[in-house]
């Protein structure tokens, strides 16, 4: 395998540049499938946002005309503004202890060994593919029998556990691309094991740690199965949503669904840029 | 010295590891456990009574009402996780071979990968307001003559879930695919060329084999995600598109028997694990085989 391919790179380079002329029926018939998936991804969007500009209250084409009156409804409502403030309280909570506790458990997968050390993998990756719902219930239960009240504390202990899997995935991966060597260098050069973590180990994996930030603090930001169960008197912006839209359809929802979705892009532009590895850290 | 050194490894070691391990027994172990002995309890008002009897898994397993659902809900997973690899495999097959900007690339991706960070609430909810009676489809067709009335025929069934569901976790079918696509040396390909192989043949036999674990990671996903789903359900779901989730989620409201609940939960705990182990064991016979 590896002769393979030490030995077709003179080739390869010969057929890329006499490559066959592209029948365009291909050309078109990939245009056409790339088109649909991205339709399909991008005109619901569109949709909603286009909506929330609507006149009318209700959703259906063509659209009156436009107006801005739903944002400003929105700039009025109170439960909404109360919901929205939760929800960034829940999500900075959430991401703070997510990062406490999924850094040093993806150090310890990496770097430790210690017994149960599989058992201790499987737990704590769990939650990535089981539905929310059982996180929900399952904890829903727990603070029941020891009677806590639900509140958005409660919110916040399961949002952190249920994203401790992608900040472990997230950063364990970066550590495996990291050299032991950096570690080991710093402590036979006399630092300790605070230093070397945080002057070494961590400067080194401060994408992986960044980006999972800013993911968790999204997904917590969104997440309902979890919050549906462990929420008490106070709704987050979702769940708030979510009993408006169980009353009926309205262009509000829309310009909220606008907001959020301008809110995603600064995210993602700002994740791409900060978790763009700088050339040496590979 | 060496014993000082390793002494202080050790409570290094204790340091870094206790905070996680603390806090998955507490919050991830404990609640399983009690998930787990909840589901031998009997309701009785006010919540439940402990009790060590499998009354609630004998519902579950003799009132055909759940197999039925377990069945939908089996069956709509399988169809969401259908049409997304049939979306998703071009999509992924075209970036991977067929893009040669690197810039380009990425934006495509990222394209797909995006609208995850876009709440997933509203994701469901703008295609409730394109499939309605008084929608964006029904208006648009009545608009081009096509309907002469409204049709209800487009929401709150399964098609419309199938739709949601798909256009919700479609991102989760294009990333592994995609993973697996992109590590396939090109000149595998070629080779395969070289040596007398049609272009489908060399798809069926090379590339499809090679992207397999990257098709059932996707596959894996998807239907776990859509088989755990209760909100799509409620908003474009209608009578006959309850799933799973949400008979577990009223047991846990309205009809307040949480013990059953429980039970239920275990249940669509066992099939996710099930599936996943299976095709972890997939994957990993795949790579004994490639190496």
């Amino acid at each position: 395998m590896t002769a393979l391919e030490t030995s077709v790179p003179a080739i390869t380079a010969v057929r890329s540049t006499s490559r066959k002329p592209r029948r365009w029926g291909a050309s078109l018939g990939w245009g056409l499938a790339i088109g649909t998936v991205l339709a399909f991804l991008y005109v619901p969007i569109a949709v909603l946002v286009l909506f929330s500009f609507n006149t009318s209250r209700s959703l259906s084409w063509p659209m009156e005309g436009l107006t801005l009156d739903w944002y400003r409804t929105l700039a009025g409502n109170e439960q909404l503004i109360e919901a929205v403030g939760n929800s960034f309280y829940v999500a900075t909570c959430s991401t703070i202890l997510t990062l406490l506790i999924g850094v040093p458990a993806a150090l310890a997968l990496d770097r430790l060994s210690f017994p149960g050390k599989s058992a201790f993998r499987k737990l704590v990756l769990l939650p990535i593919a089981l539905p929310g719902i059982i996180t929900g219930i399952s904890m829903l239960i727990l603070f029941r029998m020891v009677g806590f009240t639900l509140s958005l504390e409660t919110v916040i202990i399961g949002h952190a556990t249920a994203l401790l899997a992608v900040v472990v995935t997230q950063v364990y991966a970066r550590l495996q691309r990291l050299p032991r060597s950096y570690e080991e260098a710093s402590a036979d050069l006399g630092a300790n094991g605070l230093q070397t973590f945080f002057l070494v180990t961590l400067p080194n994996i401060r994408s992986s740690v960044i980006g999972a930030g800013l993911l968790s603090f999204t997904l917590s930001f969104d997440e309902i199965p979890v919050t549906f169960f462990l929420t008490g008197r106070d709704n987050t912006l979702p769940m708030y949503i979510w009993s408006t839209m169980r009353r009926g359809l309205t262009p509000e929802i829309n310009a909220v669904g606008a907001l959020i979705v301008a809110f995603s892009a600064v995210l993602i532009v700002l994740s791409v840029i900060l978790m763009r590895d700088k050339p040496g850290a590979r | 010295m060496t014993l000082a050194l390793s002494k202080r490894n050790r409570l290094r070691q204790f340091l870094v590891l206790s905070p996680p391990l603390l806090w998955t027994v507490l919050f991830m172990f404990a609640p399983y456990t009690i998930l787990v002995v909840y589901s031998f309890w009997r309701a009785q008002f006010p919540l439940a009574v402990p009790d060590f009897q499998f009354g609630n898994y004998i519902e579950i397993f003799t009132d055909p009402q759940y197999a039925r659902v377990l069945l939908r809900t089996a069956k709509i997973a399988g169809l969401v996780s259908l049409l997304a690899l049939l979306l998703a495999f071009p999509y992924a097959y075209f970036l991977a071979f067929k893009v040669r900007k690197p810039g380009l690339r990425l934006t495509l991706y990222m394209a797909v990968v995006a609208p995850l960070w876009v709440s997933y609430l509203l994701r469901a909810y703008t295609w409730k307001t394109i499939l309605g009676t008084e929608g964006l489809l029904n208006s648009f067709l009545m608009s081009t003559g096509i309907l002469s009335e409204p049709s209800s025929v487009f929401l709150y069934n399964q098609t419309a879930m199938v739709v949601t569901l798909t256009y919700v976790f479609i991102p989760f079918m294009v990333m592994p695919i995609y993973a697996a696509l992109e590590k396939i040396p090109p000149n595998l390909i070629e080779a395969s060329g070289d040596l007398g192989e049609g272009a489908i043949a060399t798809f069926a036999r090379i590339t499809v084999p090679l992207a397999m674990p990257g098709i059932v990671a996707g596959f894996t996903m998807t239907f776990c995600l859509s088989f755990g789903d209760f909100i799509s359900p409620i908003l474009v779901g209608g009578p006959d598109g309850l799933m799973i989730a949400n008979v577990i989620a009223a047991q846990f409201g309205a009809a307040l028997n949480w013990p059953l609940g429980s039970a239920l939960a275990l249940v669509m705990l066992v099939i996710v694990l099930g599936i996943i182990t299976a095709s972890d064991r997939f994957e990993r016979l795949g790579q004994a085989r490639l190496s």
